[in-house]
């Protein structure tokens, strides 16, 4: 199925992406390219078949509820672009401040 | 034999001897890091001064008699998306330029612990994505064996390194055939390990239920030796095994009696180069000989693999790369007007064209009115290929065939074409959606003096088969001896 430029541009959107003009209008032509391929699998028949998300037949790894070891804060911000001597920064989520 | 021509096995067995000290040995390849990089661009950061103390630091213990690591003294060259702290973990992406993690991964601190010396970090395409080095945002690398072409992908410059005796032993990760591509375009032995083998502690992620990271040798028992360090269960990976890890170092010299080996005929169709076809057929006439019987099987959903991978692993990459938001690391916008442009512009400055691609592939697949008809379909045709493999097996020990349908080709002859760059894949992303494991070992070299890699694939945690058999052939052959010459 092709994919029209007014969909890739609200799934830009999802994604948390901009685009200009021409990459949108390239985005739309490859992406539908390799939609259109993807078609292939309407093909298959998977009626009953359940889906595989995971390689590996296991599900709810628990461990002991102890306390370990973790990073400390000061190692936990090293890397923030933005921050203080606590906490992350933030551009302002309610208008200005 | 010069130095760094020798095998892992070889090098360990010198220093463990005392016949060589670590500061030779890391010498030897940073010097020729220095002579030949240049060149290959197969490092993103190589810290000399770092590596020669560690080298240095592991002799003087060995003097002392203290005791010494698995790899006491090996130099091995880490793909840039295992975290190591204090080190850069780029994931060559300008998202992550300055990112310094504040931890290990798991396969990292094994390798510490066992002595190993970090000599470098390889170039890879940006968050493992692609298959050809070339969405490196920092710079391609280009194959040793010929300038002009890629080393394969992603796990590139782990290939290339180790091709060109710029490292003896690398680590790299594959998803969909990033390791053994690589390993297959460069000419040398590279193992996908079953899912769940090895930690992904600290490992980037890309598409978690694919992801494996995985040796890259010169020859088999370097591999078994490499593996022997990493594999294993860890608290830190809730999908990581718990199961020992067999010593593939001891058995790796015996034989397989009563081989039965399986070919897919479709795997010989028109997409195979005719060179790589006659390699991967006299390869398999060398298993004969060797006393493997070879019959055809079939992996009917076989065709619809490149497909349901290209859903599947977009779809966990557009989840796994949210968390780049600008706020807790990586890259941050200087301009933004509220918080949502903050992290859009952030990211939009960040990513390349090609994890651009896949994140929106990924959302469009996941999106209302899509999960059906693109996520679910992929995750239930996964399912039957993994059946097809199941079968398979109930009738074959190994499944051989090509890894790629052609040798390295140019740097530039695909960039434009997403797709076609995506269905070189075609014999590789379906070892990744089964979960079992696979190995490429160099079986030729085509008129153009291009290394052509052979592809085995064996059940879930039967790595020490595939050992064994890619050991049993490399003792009939020497292809994995061949080098790229010299600059």
């Amino acid at each position: 199925m092709p994919i029209s430029r007014e969909q890739v541009e609200k799934v830009s959107l999802l994604g948390r992406l901009l685009f200009s003009d021409n990459e949108l209008d390239k985005m739309t032509c490859q992406l539908s390219d390799i939609l259109e391929y993807m078609d292939l699998l309407a093909e298959v028949d998977t009626e009953g078949v359940e889906p595989m998300a995971h390689a590996l037949d296991i599900s709810d790894v628990f461990r002991d509820d102890e306390v370990r070891p973790s990073l400390d804060r000061e190692a936990a911000l090293a890397g923030a672009p933005h921050r203080d001597d606590e906490c992350y920064l933030v551009p302002a989520v309610l208008g200005e401040l | 034999m010069s130095l760094i021509d020798q095998t892992a096995v070889e090098l360990l067995s010198n220093l463990t001897s005392g016949n060589l000290t670590s500061v030779e040995l890391t010498g030897a390849f940073l010097d020729e890091i220095e002579r030949r990089d240049g060149a290959v661009k197969a490092f993103l950061h190589v810290d000399a001064d770092a590596a020669m103390a560690q080298a240095d630091e592991i002799d003087r213990n060995r003097t002392a008699g203290k005791p010494a690591g698995r790899l006491a003294g090996m130099p091995v060259a880490v793909k840039d998306l295992l975290c190591t702290v204090d080190v850069p973990t780029t994931c060559a992406s300008r998202m992550l330029e300055n990112f310094c993690p504040p931890y290990d991964a798991t396969v990292v601190a094994r390798l510490k612990a066992a002595d190993a010396v970090l000599i470098g970090r390889t170039n890879m395409d940006e968050f493992a994505m692609g298959g050809s080095c070339e969405n490196s945002a920092f710079h391609p690398t280009h194959n040793p064996w010929d300038m002009d072409r890629i080393p394969g992908g992603s796990s590139g410059g782990a290939a290339a390194c180790v091709a060109a005796r710029m490292a003896p032993l690398s680590i790299g990760s594959d998803t969909g055939g990033s390791i053994r591509s690589p390993a297959a375009m460069c000419g040398v032995t590279g193992m996908k390990p079953t899912y769940g083998r090895v930690s992904r502690y600290g490992l980037v992620a890309f598409a978690s239920s694919l992801d494996q990271l995985g040796p890259i040798a010169q020859t088999a028992e370097d591999t078994a030796l490499l593996l022997e360090v990493i594999a294993g269960h860890d608290l830190m990976d809730s999908t990581s095994v718990d199961r020992p890890v067999p010593k593939y170092t001891e058995t790796i010299g015996r034989l397989l009696e009563g081989l039965r080996i399986g070919i897919v005929p479709e795997h010989f169709g028109d997409a195979l180069d005719d060179e790589v076809d006659a390699a991967v057929r006299e390869s398999i006439r060398v298993y004969e000989s060797l006393g493997a019987t070879v019959k055809n099987i079939s992996l009917p959903h076989g065709k619809y693999a490149v497909a349901a991978y290209y859903i599947i692993a977009p779809c966990e990459a557009s989840g796994n790369l949210a968390r780049y938001d600008g706020v807790h690391y990586g890259r941050r916008t200087d301009e933004h007007d509220s918080l949502i442009g903050m992290y859009s512009r952030s990211r939009s400055e960040g990513f390349g064209p090609e994890v651009k691609r896949r994140i929106m592939l990924g959302t469009y697949a996941l999106s209302s009115g899509y999960y059906d008809a693109y996520y679910l379909k992929a995750l239930k045709v996964r399912r039957l290929i993994r059946q097809d493999f199941d079968r398979a097996f109930d009738q074959v020990d190994l499944i051989v065939g090509p890894v790629a349908p052609t040798p390295a080709f140019k740097i530039g002859e695909k960039a434009d074409d997403p797709l076609s760059m995506y269905l070189f894949d075609l014999y590789t992303v379906g070892t990744n959606l089964a979960g079992i494991c696979g190995i490429s070992i160099p079986c030729g070299i085509s008129g153009a003096g291009l290394p052509i890699g052979l592809h085995l694939q064996a059940p879930t945690f039967e790595e020490e088969r595939l050992l064994r058999a890619a050991a049993m052939f490399q003792r009939a052959t020497d292809w994995h001896t061949r080098k790229p010459s010299p600059v």
